[in-house]
């Protein structure tokens, strides 16, 4: 029923570098769907996900420049499949630190132990982070010096004691020096402003991450002055669903290390604060190879705090063969082959507005662009969480220590556009 | 891993490193076998000890791990020895390798499904359902799914409320993958009543808040499928709704591949229940850096959503699209307008002046796909929007595709009265007529006949300019046949061709690509799969899905209707039953239809009066093939005026003739073991008020190896009957004519023919409600009629339904206990050996007789022509008429009918 046959890892450059089959050998010619398809798509974002073959379906996602293939051959669920190839991405940048080519080539054996661990005969055995740790140990250069002296091994050699206890997702006998639990809430304004700067579409997407070091088996309950905004919300395995239905706390034994507690979203539109406006005149003169460009970006209902980090990046339309501007503060580029235009701005002080203007030049002859390009912006606001959702209190029960707490906010922008 | 070397020849040298005790190395030779072993089968065994030895080594996981790998070895020789640890492990005291060893048997299956059945592993997989360890029971779950998959038939997942209760304990305790497969399984239930529906789903619930996208949608399937059976009425359901669409709305923001295939999904559940996403619009407007597949599905699902209430933004938003860069995706968008104009009628108006901004840009695809759309709301709102035509004709240069050309065709020719210089427009287009596709040749063709039958007088040249050049220069019979037909309509009869031509239209539909509603539903139950992206059911795309069920959403019942007691059934009797499964004839059509036009169609049934008529066509032309090709020779014998000698024809008289010595075994009580099984009085199936004059009255009889179906047809009308055949629905157990129907003389009035018709077992099988339920279409000179009857399951018992006594007791224990049925036989005077011996006579055969306390037990077995064995337990009471029946069997549905058929053979 749900079964990955096979994995195909291919680069951008259309290189297959690694393969792993979970039953039978399929011939590495069924890519060539995928690489067809590949050339179709001409953006490398554009492939489709689910391509159909003769004989197998190709599921792919595309992260960090590579393309993870997998191929089924019977129906499945696509978004399982997707969830897992996510996942395994998700592990090499856990243990690797990142998740390119290099680094997978260069741990290619904990690469297949990682793999076969992960899936047995298409189904998923252990994907949580803190059992595969326990099965196989990250590669460390220390570690790998004491293993060629000594000749031990990077693999466990017990069962993980999580695998099959009603808490999967937490070690057992964890033991820190300092007791720490931090929570960081992150929200993304997801937002489409149309042309005259009113708000098409807006929405936050937050999360809180969480890096838990407690000792033993915590049980830790967490309370918001204002649960009542958390009425979308996906959680992780270990909040217990049934105590946040009737009392609005999230209560769990939280897993060991680093992990996603909660994701939610927020969406009635005169919840989400805009904290930035953008002016902007972007035009073409008919019949003549030049255009006007001028932007100013400025704070707007950023409760008092600052926004920095912040950056515009435009693709200009094809036509545009180079751009002459000057920025008030910080510094831009134009890439003449991407067409695309990144203004980094940095912090905004609203004394004086940053703004970019200038001329855009055009290829002679082409007739004037159609389309106004859309910008996208990108922003952080520290210390503040836009939909003003607040932290309680944290209490914890099962362990006798005084664990260390902390609560960070920031706000960014997510996919944040403005039409012109 | 190897980097593509070939190092099998390592083989011996690796295999020696097998028992060593570093953990790493280990796993590492293990990577090396599965990868080789098939290379090098002989050498593979020398692994065997070491796996055998692995499986019982201390540590949970090294005997896992053997386990995992022993089944990834594919080797036929292998496999065998790998048996007796598989088998060890499946009980193993630690739920890790137990959950290990269920996957296995999966592969094992794959590898040789023979061995997994004759070892009995399947029955030990079901066991592990039940098992204590949620983890367990997922991999268990997920095993059995697997192997169903490749055996259809088999009820390897036999659910019932315990299982699913076990599954839903398990649901909320197992990991995300295992919820996925718990949640696909429960999806295939089919819950008793409303209750059960609304507890299930309320438990199924707090999935929706899994960070796992897949664990989401596999709940929303079940959630989706289970809502078709609560009353709409009910608080729940509204509350269900509402919590539907966060979780939907969510998955939106996750990465785009994942929003792929939940739009995918998305619009489907879009269409089936749009209240659930009617506010959620704006979450589906495209960001300008979404990837092109999930910006196409954005837009589709937006008009899908499209009402009076939020037009204003969606046309806002579609005409941003429009000024985009990417070309099919602006392409869409205008489409998209059109879409809306004809789905809102509110806003046609809104949509052309928007539609006539877009042609004010000049971009020439924008153009192009503005003026198809304009042509469909002209055709939606006739004679409303006529005065943008002005606007539309200055473009007329710019248009380069077919498809916008044919468009403004078709527009000049509706319009043409009002068009000043049509013919001149007209005129220039026939001047490249040859390097024109076909469709703007064919339009083009039409328009100018349009024109000239509403200004014939300065046209004249042109129309015969254009059929000379549509029947005589073209090679295209589509474009010559149409230019045939307008001249030949032109020169015989100008008022019948205006009306021809220039007939009213018909509305075009509101919605032109809503799927299906019965693919639809079945859809629907695919929610999450493949099936769902590409809006197919499996069957159609998926390789090697050979006989896969298809899924129907099931039936909404009323509260009122769950009430009754399924134990209430098999007491009302068939007598009860009888005139209930006669269906109404649309449905009975609806159903016969299916023998002419594939598979059977699930959820709701078609709209009889829709089909009606196509189906009597069908199924006449049908029968009156079979009747030529069959019984050729019959009418012109009838023609003829040959006197037909009676039942005495050659080759009807066998089959009567047994039937009556049947009856003459039977009514001296049962001794001979040679006769035929109990016949039933015939009865009328088909009343003549029903079928114009022809009444079918009949029964079914069982003769050694050959069943037959004894009609008696009698002609009440005032006219002769001739020409009759007969055809069968397909049916639970494959019954079928073995023969045609032979009637060798034509019926006059009042005459009544007997027949035996004999059946086979062969035909087409579909599972029927109630089981023996068979649906048979009977034709004759007038006309085609349908009837349904019920067959005594008898019939049925084959002659060598005698199991050997050991057999019997195995069999006995191996049926699981829910497989019991018990049935009480009321008012039976007989004594333990004249209802052995009655019972015998209709293949029912007593293996043992026993007396406990005072009481006789009989035990018997009985085998149905499909090979599905009934074992029974009968209790008579000397002081008691009233019998106990104890029926076991692995298909339990049967039970009840077996149980009607002990009594109509015991009480006559």
């Amino acid at each position: 029923m749900k079964m990955i046959h096979s994995l195909f890892l291919i680069n951008c450059s259309g290189d297959i570098f690694l393969e792993k089959h979970w039953k039978s050998v399929v011939s590495q010619s069924v890519c060539d769907y995928f690489f067809e398809a590949q050339e179709k798509a001409v953006d490398v974002e554009n492939v489709p996900p689910v391509i159909s073959t003769p004989h197998h379906y190709l599921i792919s996602i595309y992260r960090d420049k590579i393309f993870f293939v997998s191929v089924i051959q019977t129906e499945v669920p696509p978004l399982f499949v997707i969830e897992f190839l996510h996942r395994v991405a998700d592990t090499f940048q856990d243990y690797f630190g990142e998740c390119s080519e290099t680094a997978i080539k260069d741990n290619v054996v904990i690469v297949y132990e990682l793999l076969e661990e992960m899936l047995d005969n298409g189904f998923p055995l252990a994907t949580e982070s803190n059992i595969l740790k326990e099965l196989i140990k990250p590669p460390t250069i220390l570690r790998s010096v004491v293993n060629s002296i000594t000749g031990s091994s990077n693999v466990g050699d017990t069962l993980p004691t999580g695998q099959l206890s009603n808490i999967p997702w937490r070690r057992a006998g964890v033991k820190y020096t300092n007791n720490e639990a931090y929570f960081d809430v992150i929200e993304e304004i997801d937002a489409i402003i149309d042309k005259s700067g009113s708000t098409v579409f807006a929405e936050i997407q937050g999360v809180i991450d969480s890096c838990i070091k407690l000792s033993g088996m915590p049980d830790l309950s967490l309370s918001f002055m204002n649960p009542r905004l958390l009425d979308d919300v996906s959680f992780h395995p270990c909040i217990r669903f049934k105590r946040w239905e009737s009392e609005r706390v999230l209560s769990f034994i939280p897993p060991d290390g680093n992990f996603r507690l909660i994701s939610y979203r927020v969406s009635s539109q005169n919840l989400v604060a805009i904290p930035v406006y953008v002016k902007h005149l972007i035009s073409f003169k008919e019949n003549s190879s030049s255009g006007r460009f001028d932007v100013t970006i400025g704070p707007k209902q950023n409760m008092g705090k600052t926004v920095e980090g912040v950056v515009m990046t435009v693709h200009m339309p094809k036509a545009v063969l180079n751009m002459n501007l000057t920025a008030t503060q910080g510094s831009y580029t134009f890439d003449p082959v991407t067409k695309v235009l990144t203004w980094d701005v940095g912090k905004i002080t609203p004394q004086k507005l940053p703004n970019l203007k200038g001329i855009v030049n055009l290829q002679s002859g082409a007739p004037k662009p159609e389309e106004n390009p859309s910008l996208n912006i990108q922003f952080k606001i520290q210390q503040l969480a836009i939909s003003g959702l607040k932290v309680n209190r944290l209490d914890m029960y099962g362990e006798k220590y005084k664990p260390f707490k902390g609560v960070k906010y920031i706000t960014k922008a997510g996919k944040f556009q403005v039409r012109t | 891993m190897t980097v593509g070397k070939d190092v099998s020849a390592l083989f011996p040298d690796v295999v020696n490193c097998m028992q060593t005790d570093n953990l790493e190395l280990k796993k590492l030779v293990y990577l090396y076998l599965m990868n080789y072993a098939k290379s090098q089968p002989d050498m593979a065994i020398m692994a065997v000890n070491t796996f055998v030895k692995d499986c019982e080594d201390p540590n949970p996981l090294i005997r896992a791990l053997a386990v995992r790998t022993m089944g990834c070895i594919r080797v036929d020789k292998i496999t065998e020895y790998l048996c007796e640890p598989l088998r060890k492990c499946l009980k193993d005291e630690d739920p890790y390798v137990r959950k290990t060893a269920a996957v296995c048997v999966a592969k094992l299956h794959d590898i040789n499904a023979q061995l997994v059945e004759d070892q009995g592993f399947l029955d030990t997989l079901k066991d592990l359902i039940s098992d204590s360890n949620p983890m367990v029971v997922a991999n268990a779950v997920a095993a059995l799914s697997e192997i169903a998959e490749s055996h259809p038939s088999s009820n390897l997942l036999d659910l019932n409320p315990q299982s699913i209760n076990k599954l839903l304990t398990a649901l909320n305790e197992c990991t995300e993958w295992g919820q996925i497969f718990i949640l696909d399984c429960l999806a295939n239930y089919m819950p008793k009543d409303d209750r059960e529906a609304q507890s299930i789903c309320e438990r199924v619930t707090p999935r929706l808040s899994h960070a796992n996208s897949a664990v989401v949608l596999s709940a929303v399937k079940v959630l989706m499928k289970f809502m078709e059976m609560l009353s709409k009425d009910l608080d729940y359901y509204g509350t269900l709704l509402k919590k539907l669409a966060p979780p939907l709305v969510t998955l939106l923001s996750a990465e785009p591949e994942l929003q792929y295939v939940a739009l995918r999904n998305i619009n489907l559940i879009v269409q089936k229940r749009p209240e659930i996403l009617k506010h959620e619009m704006k979450v589906f407007f495209v960001k300008y850096n979404d990837p092109i597949y999930v910006k196409l599905e954005k837009l589709d699902i937006m008009i899908r959503l499209a009402s009076q209430a939020n037009i204003a933004q969606v046309l806002a938003e579609l005409k941003e699209y429009a000024t985009e860069v990417d070309v099919d995706f602006v392409r869409k968008a205008v489409r998209a307008i059109g879409r809306c104009a004809i789905k809102v009628e509110q806003s046609a108006e809104r949509c052309v002046s928007t539609l006539l901004d877009l042609i004010q840009t000049k971009v020439n695809y924008v153009v192009q796909e503005a003026i198809v759309v304009i042509k469909d709301i002209f055709r939606k709102y006739p004679n409303k929007y006529e005065s943008v035509i002005a606007t539309l004709c200055e473009n007329l240069d710019s248009l380069d595709e077919p498809e916008a050309r044919a468009a403004m065709i078709w527009i000049v020719g509706e319009y043409a009265e009002r068009i000043d210089n049509a013919d001149e427009l007209l005129e220039s287009f026939l001047e490249g007529f040859h390097d024109e596709s076909t469709q703007v040749q064919l339009q083009l063709l039409t328009a100018i006949v349009k024109l000239f039958l509403k200004k014939p007088t300065e046209t004249q040249e042109l129309v015969q300019q254009v059929l000379s050049l549509a029947t005589q220069d073209s090679d295209n019979p589509d474009l010559r046949d149409r230019g045939y037909i307008y001249w030949r309509l032109l020169s015989t009869d100008p008022v019948a061709a205006k009306e021809v031509v220039l007939a009213e239209k018909p509305l075009i539909s509101e919605e032109t690509d809503l799927i299906e509603p019965t693919l639809l539903d079945e859809l629907i139950c695919y929610i999450g799969t493949l099936a769902s992206v590409y809006h197919k059911p499996p069957s159609a795309f998926v390789e090697g899905s050979r006989g896969v069920v298809h899924k129907s959403l099931p039936p909404r019942t009323g509260s009122s209707e769950s009430a009754e007691s399924p134990e209430a059934a098999p007491s009302a009797g068939q007598a009860a039953e009888q005139p209930a499964v006669i269906p109404a004839q649309g449905d009975l059509l609806g159903d016969l239809l299916n023998l002419d036009l594939g598979p059977p169609v699930s959820g709701p049934p078609l709209a009889a009066s829709s089909v009606q008529m196509g189906a009597v066509d069908l199924l006449g032309g049908g029968l009156d093939s079979l009747l030529r090709s069959d019984v050729g020779g019959s009418p012109a014998m009838g023609g003829s005026g040959f006197t037909a000698p009676g039942p005495a024809a050659p080759a009807g008289m066998g089959a009567p003739l047994g039937s009556g010595l049947g009856d003459l075994f039977d009514l001296t009580g049962g001794v001979g073991t040679l006769s035929g099984s109990y016949v039933a009085p015939k009865t009328v199936w088909l009343p003549a008020m029903k079928a114009k004059g022809l009444e079918i009255s009949g029964t079914f009889s069982r003769q050694v190896d050959s069943i037959s179906m004894d009609l008696v047809l009698t002609n009440k009308a005032l006219q002769v009957m001739s020409d009759f055949a007969i055809q069968f629905n397909r049916n639970s157990f494959g019954l079928a004519p073995a023969a045609p129907l032979q009637v060798h003389a034509p019926l006059a009035p009042n005459q009544s023919v007997e027949i035996s018709l004999p059946l086979n077992t062969v035909g087409s099988v579909m599972k029927m409600d109630p089981l023996n339920n068979l649906q048979v279409a009977v034709k004759n000179n007038i006309d085609v009629f349908y009837f349904s009857t019920l067959y005594p399951l008898h019939i049925l018992f084959v002659e060598d339904g005698k199991m050997e006594r050991q057999m019997f007791l195995a069999t006995w224990k191996d049926i699981p206990n829910e497989n019991e049925a018990q049935f009480q036989i009321k008012d039976c005077s007989l004594n333990a050996d004249a209802v052995s011996s009655k019972l015998q006579g209709s293949n029912i055969f007593t293996i043992a007789k026993r007396n406990v306390e005072g009481q006789d037990m009989l035990y018997q077995s009985l085998k149905l022509t499909n090979g599905i064995w009934v074992l029974a337990e009968l209790r008579i009471q000397p002081s008691n008429p009233s019998f106990t029946l104890s029926l076991k069997c692995r298909a339990p549905e049967v039970s009840q009918y077996v149980y009607q058929a002990y009594d109509a053979i015991l009480k006559n």
